[in-house]
């Protein structure tokens, strides 16, 4: 028997993975919850028809996500993970001995359930002590806190459906408020390949740099991602991500990762011409 | 003949029919089920276009109905309460200058609260009947126009025995609700019609807990924006009318303006959408005061914003309050109610319903989700953060008496001068002018142009309220008697 899932990326486009077995599927109150089993990219996370994530690939979103602020900010202490129910940031957060209190928002509770049945390898780092889960709503929880956190990071589905007050302007202008007067908020920023895509993916920008005084962005290689060209967008209210990277004290703290590198992290932020141009575009306006 | 259930929609399973026989058509509209518009179709759907047709046997015609539109208005009268129930397509507005056109004629007086809908005194620029005018109670800090107290309306009926009807809003824009069912007894102990403008008021006749429509309170007639709070199609409305009316001369009325193309994307959306809300109505409004009542309280957790609420009732003036209303005060940040507006439109992506100088109204209805709520009330938090001020200077929308020298229509049809805005003191104005949305004049035609008018025009107009109703399209002039 032949099974296939197919992520679409476009109305002409899409990614399909043969499956070997579907080993959850359910609706919860927030969304179609679906975990496939496939022998080239492991487990996959699939929610409301759209690939989440892979077991094989995970490492690189998450990496990339996280160590890129945690390279830059000296003292991160108080960390706001927004979305995230799969556990894969925090994983990669749990890493730092020096933060003090991660809190994570994930409006789904089936969504942590299943991920810690099915991907406990990423999903177990939630039962860190110095992790509390917030059923609620993403706005709604940012705009009660105001200069508490060292580091947001916007671990958002994407910009149609569920999610989508989590890529609009009063949710960044309340994480701006939410932070420390020198925090980081780091957001994923979709690809700017596809024209759909590049179009949120300006909308975003313009959105952040409309708020936070330093705005930049870097990417990464997502091979199960729409065109696997994806951004994250760094906004910053005092560290510049090139010149407050700090790769020696980085490297002392004996991290191990299996994609993020401080050789590669100025790298990141190079980006090719017409991704620059999109960006710029916004940014005169 | 036994009367049809509620689960019926006769006008759109006539529509489902007539697709099924695939009908050739040799008559209007000339786009022929959408052949002849390829573009038509690619914006609207095929399945749209295919049931833009004209009236025929089988569908009935809306000027005389006496097959599936009869059937739908019966089913429409049944839902609401009424004895009768019209099928509207020139949307409220032609509901409510039926109301008027239908009770009175040229001379006759009406005695209405200033703050009607245009609609109202264009009704009597085309009658000549002429307005006494009850002055609504005003609530100060808000700088909104309230209901009428039952004692100015009992004066008014004293003061003018001779008038034949009485005009209520049901509520107003805000949500603010008369003492309905006082002001009907008190108009018919004089022989007086109640006519009341339910254009906010749909939702009236299906949630629980919710103020008196005005069929129950015994008004004669009624306009029911069916496309506002009841779902249907912009432009589509009901008018109800109760014992006291003859629905013969009311349809006759009707038929003087309204159109003999009746549009059956409008006819059947009113059929659905009246079926829709008799049998789910009461668990969909129930939803929509919750969210209401939810973002209340989470607006006024903000601070320095004002969503108000039934605290406001206050037995009389306020003789009742829409919960599912979401108007907020915003001068204690130091903005205008329609700078809000606009701050919340070019940069947030939110449209909301209207802003005056001192209050926004965001309209919440049976399609609202709590993600949007809870998007609207983030960005006034983070509205409020970065464009917060002092609030010196700001002006709140103050009612202002209308000096009534004329009927509205010997004054519009008078002979008249354009004079440039500052010099209009002291002279009769011939036009309207007034801010829409809300769309209540400031002006109206046979109304005295005082300094305080000129003054609340020049603000509003520099705080970005959209002015219309003057010949003029920027308002720097206006027309007057001479």
């Amino acid at each position: 028997m032949e099974m296939w899932f197919s992520d679409i990326h476009t109305d002409g486009v899409k990614l399909s993975i043969r499956i070997e077995e579907q080993l959850f599927s359910s609706q919860s109150e927030v969304q179609r919850i679906d975990v496939l089993e496939s022998k080239d990219f492991g487990k996959i996370l699939v929610v409301d028809g759209d690939l989440m994530l892979t077991e094989r690939d995970e490492f690189i979103y998450h990496e990339m996500i996280t160590h890129v602020p945690m390279a830059v900010h000296p003292d991160v202490r108080q960390v706001l993970v927004v979305g995230g129910g799969d556990g894969g940031v925090v994983r990669e957060l749990i890493k730092y001995d020096t933060i003090e209190t991660i809190d994570v928002v994930e409006p789904d509770p089936l969504l942590v359930e299943v991920c810690r049945k099915y991907i406990p390898e990423i999903a177990n780092s939630l039962t860190d002590d110095r992790v509390s889960i917030f059923h609620e709503d993403g706005l709604r929880f940012i705009r009660s806190k105001g200069d508490v956190y060292d580091l947001i990071i916007i671990d958002s589905p994407n910009p149609f459906g569920a999610g989508e007050g989590l890529f609009t302007k009063e949710f960044y202008g309340n994480c701006f408020n939410a932070l420390h007067e020198d925090g980081i908020m780091i957001n994923q920023n979709e690809s700017p390949f596809y024209t759909e895509e590049a179009f949120q993916c300006q909308r975003m920008h313009k959105r952040i740099v409309e708020t936070f005084p330093i705005c930049r962005v870097y990417q990464a290689h997502i091979p199960s991602y729409p065109s696997g060209h994806w951004l994250f967008g760094f906004a910053s209210k005092r560290y510049h991500p090139l010149d407050d990277l700090d790769k020696v004290a980085w490297k002392l703290r004996g991290i191990r990762t299996k994609y993020y590198e401080p050789r590669l992290h100025a790298g990141v932020f190079a980006l090719p011409a017409y991704v620059e141009e999109l960006l710029e575009d916004v940014e005169r306006k | 003949m036994e009367k049809l259930s509620q689960k019926r929609a006769p006008i759109y399973e006539a529509l489902e029919r007539f697709r099924r026989n695939r009908v050739v058509p040799f008559d209007v509209p000339g786009h022929k089920h959408g052949r002849g518009n390829p573009e038509l179709v690619e914006l609207l759907g095929e399945k749209c276009v295919s049931i833009d047709v004209n009236s025929m046997k089988p569908l009935d015609n809306l000027c005389h109905p006496v097959s599936v539109i009869k059937e739908a208005e019966e089913l429409a009268a049944d839902a609401f309460g009424a004895d009768h129930a019209f099928l509207m397509v020139g949307g409220t507005t032609s509901a409510v200058q039926t109301m008027v056109l239908a009770c009175c004629k040229k001379g006759d007086k009406i005695i209405l609260p200033r703050n009607v809908h245009r609609s109202v005194i264009n009704a009597m620029v085309l009658c000549g009947a002429r307005p006494i005018y009850v002055n609504p109670d005003v609530d100060h800090g808000l700088g909104i126009s309230l209901g009428m107290k039952r004692e100015d309306v009992r004066a008014a009926i004293e003061a003018n025995p001779d008038a034949v009807a009485v005009f209520v809003n049901n509520p107003t824009y805000y949500g603010i609700c008369s003492d309905l069912k006082a002001i009907v007894d008190m108009a018919h102990e004089k022989g007086m019609k109640v006519l009341a403008d339910e254009a906010h008021g749909t939702h009236f006749y299906f949630g629980k807990d919710l103020p008196v429509s005005a069929m129950e309170a015994g008004a004669d007639i009624a306009s029911v924006s069916m496309h506002k709070s009841g779902g249907s199609l912009t432009q589509s409305s009901f008018l109800l009318t109760g014992k006291g009316m003859n629905p013969g001369y009311v349809r006759q009325i009707i038929n003087l303006t309204q159109t003999t193309s009746g549009s059956y994307l409008l006819l059947s959306s009113l059929d659905i959408s009246r079926r829709n809300l008799a049998l789910r109505g009461e668990q969909s409004f129930r939803m929509v005061t919750e969210l209401a009542e939810y973002a209340r309280a989470e607006v006024n957790k903000i601070g320095d914003y004002y969503a108000f609420g039934r605290e406001m009732v206050n037995g009389d003036s306020i003789f009742d309050f829409d919960p599912t209303k979401l108007s907020i005060h915003t001068l204690d940040i130091g903005l205008a109610g329609i700078e809000v507006y606009d701050i919340l439109r070019d940069e947030y992506d939110i449209q909301i319903e209207f802003g005056d100088l001192g209050n926004i109204l965001a309209y919440l209805s049976i399609g609202d989700r709590i993600r949007e709520v809870e998007r609207l009330v983030t960005a006034l938090a983070d509205l409020k953060r970065r464009y917060k001020k002092d609030k010196t200077g700001m002006l709140s929308q103050e009612y202002i008496a209308p000096k009534v020298v004329m009927t509205p229509q010997d004054s519009f049809y008078a002979e008249k001068e354009s004079l440039p805005l500052s010099e209009t003191k002291g002279r009769i104005c011939s036009e309207f002018v007034m801010c829409y949305p809300p769309g209540i004049p400031v002006l109206a035609p046979g109304e005295e142009i005082t300094d305080e008018i000129i003054n609340y025009i020049v603000y509003a107009k520099e705080k970005g309220c959209s002015m219309t109703g003057p010949e003029d399209e920027k308002i720097e002039r206006l027309n007057v008697l001479v």
